[in-house]
């Protein structure tokens, strides 16, 4: 069967998550794929959303991190202090989904601005919870579009930190950035710096070398991401996505 | 005791110019009626305050009431940008806005801070962010009982908060059910506070649950009830999220002229909020309203 990038990212995604994770979810990309791997492969994952909703189970696709199908079925809704406090600062979760304007070679995050802070060329929506997102769980998995422009060297604005100058255990940070999923190929980190773990069928080296702003490396035994089955493919266009709203 | 008073006179009796606000609210329950009447009552130089600033602030922001922003997130959720908030930060259109950011945490553990008395709050929140460098009531501070340093953020306490919830009693005893975010702390960390409720209901109904009761009447300066008074964000199990409001939203606040005439239709022409949701067709609110789905009783027994 034929399939999207953005069908095979949510495969790729779901392939990471294990049976007994806590996941914090975020909209797009990630939901579909918590949703994929509750249906296949880890039906005991648990869902937490930044708006404080544990253990949710949508029966639709929300629009957005406070979509009111979030909190009907939930096991729990947490007020936002809590939810942080205890679940994410408490050490509670396992993964979280980040994405943003700009990922750098060391896991760096800027969802802020684009330039100068004060004098910025675009102005991006903030942190929310990214930063203590990627400070708390144990593994980030990264979600973005491979291009240029969103894989700089160094990123204008650390919002999230990944593998930041000094150590994260240093500073106190958990974790870090497992993985960073795009629409050409999936990389991992080594000494914390990215490099290229597979490339998606039908992607070549160079495609993925030109799309990222740093001379990239590339695994000595680099692979093909494997491609969405037709039962996952099945799953996501008649129960996760019946309208098509991710899957273009 | 009753303090139920009109959107009207709440906003007018407590809002002035130069004040900060907080419009509570995680995507649920934000308090639209209440923005939309202090954009109407032309109240200026406004501090907002809010992790998750969205439509309602855009409005504020393009009606030049705002003169500082305080936030962590500032977008259309689920949709894109906040054009009015971009147009403000990039071009200083209609005015020049000042910002101050944090994280939600960092944002929510302030009002916290501000809700208990405390000086200040340790978090983990921030090492290794470039945030700190562009904030100063983001610092560290050594903990008293090791060698570990952490990063710490001063009290907040808002001028105003207006908070929402399904129903309250006269009083202001207030349930919420669904996604709470950061009300309590709002309500309990502002000076003044305007609770914006659904429904009016006896003291009996709030008693019958009181695990259910979020903020009591002792946080509560006026209790408004304004049904709706939420569109086009939802109340859990009275009305889901409108969203076609807010992709329509997107497209309006691609000009300042598309958002000036918006607020000449659905602010400044009507008087309050029965006028406004008059305007929207009844088959619009239909289409909002969801199925039943009751929580099974609880027995708080009889003793």
């Amino acid at each position: 069967m034929s399939y999207s990038n953005t069908e095979l990212m949510v495969t790729a995604a779901a392939s990471r998550l294990r049976d007994d994770d806590s996941v914090l979810v975020g909209i797009g990309v990630p939901n579909l794929a918590c949703n994929l791997a509750k249906r296949t492969h880890a039906p005991n994952l648990q869902m937490i959303y930044e708006s404080g909703t544990v253990g949710s189970n949508p029966s639709k696709l929300p629009l957005s991190v406070g979509d009111p199908v979030l909190a009907s079925g939930a096991v729990n809704v947490e007020s936002m202090m809590d939810g942080f406090s205890y679940y994410l600062q408490g050490g509670r979760i396992d993964v979280g989904f980040l994405g943003g304007a700009q990922v750098d070679k060391r896991g760096n995050i800027n969802s802020t601005v684009i330039g100068d802070y004060d004098d910025p060329t675009v102005r991006l929506p903030g942190s929310g919870g990214a930063c203590e997102i990627a400070a708390n769980v144990e593994r980030t998995i990264i979600i973005a579009p491979h291009q240029e422009q969103r894989f700089p060297e160094e990123v204008d604005f650390v919002t999230s930190p990944g593998f930041v100058e000094g150590g994260r255990e240093e500073k106190g940070l958990r974790g870090g950035p497992e993985a960073v999923i795009t629409d050409k190929a999936i990389m991992a980190f080594d000494d914390g710096e990215m490099y290229v773990d597979s490339l998606h069928p039908g992607v070549t080296r160079a495609e993925v070398a030109d799309a990222t702003g740093w001379d990239v490396d590339f695994a000595d035994d680099v692979t093909e991401t494997p491609p969405p089955t037709d039962d996952e493919l099945a799953i996501i266009r008649e129960d996760l996505d019946p309208d098509g709203v991710y899957l273009d | 005791m009753g303090n139920t008073t009109s959107m009207q006179a709440a906003i007018s009796s407590a809002v002035d110019d130069g004040d900060s606000i907080y419009l509570a609210g995680f995507t649920h329950m934000i308090p639209f009626a209440a923005g939309h009447e202090i954009i109407r009552q032309g109240v200026e130089d406004l501090e907002v305050i809010r992790a998750t600033p969205d439509l309602v602030y855009d409005q504020l922001i393009a009606a030049g009431c705002v003169s500082k922003a305080t936030f962590s997130w500032a977008g259309n959720p689920g949709v894109g940008s906040l054009r009015a908030f971009r147009r403000a930060v990039e071009e200083g259109v209609p005015n020049e806005l000042e910002l101050e950011e944090y994280t939600h945490f960092g944002l929510t553990a302030r009002l916290h801070a501000g809700a208990v008395d405390l000086p200040f709050v340790p978090l983990r929140t921030f090492a290794g962010s470039d945030l700190p460098e562009h904030n100063e009531n983001i610092r560290t501070v050594k903990s008293p009982f090791s060698e570990e340093e952490v990063y710490a953020v001063p009290p907040l306490n808002p001028d105003v908060a207006v908070v929402r919830a399904q129903r309250a009693d006269a009083s202001g005893n207030a349930h919420v059910w669904g996604i709470s975010g950061e009300q309590k702390e709002a309500a309990f960390a502002a000076e003044t506070v305007v609770l914006s409720v659904e429904e009016v209901v006896d003291e009996d109904v709030i008693r019958s649950d009181p695990n259910r009761t979020l903020y009591t009447e002792d946080v509560v300066d006026y209790v408004v009830e304004e049904p709706y008074g939420s569109h086009p964000s939802y109340a859990q199990g009275y009305y889901d999220r409108d969203n076609d409001a807010y992709l329509e939203w997107d497209e309006v606040s691609k000009s300042h002229d598309g958002i000036e005439e918006w607020l000449d239709e659905y602010v400044y022409g009507v008087e309050n909020r029965r006028e406004y949701v008059e305007k929207l067709s009844s088959e619009r609110l239909l289409d909002l309203q969801g199925g039943n789905d009751y929580a099974v009783p609880i027995d708080m027994g009889s003793y």
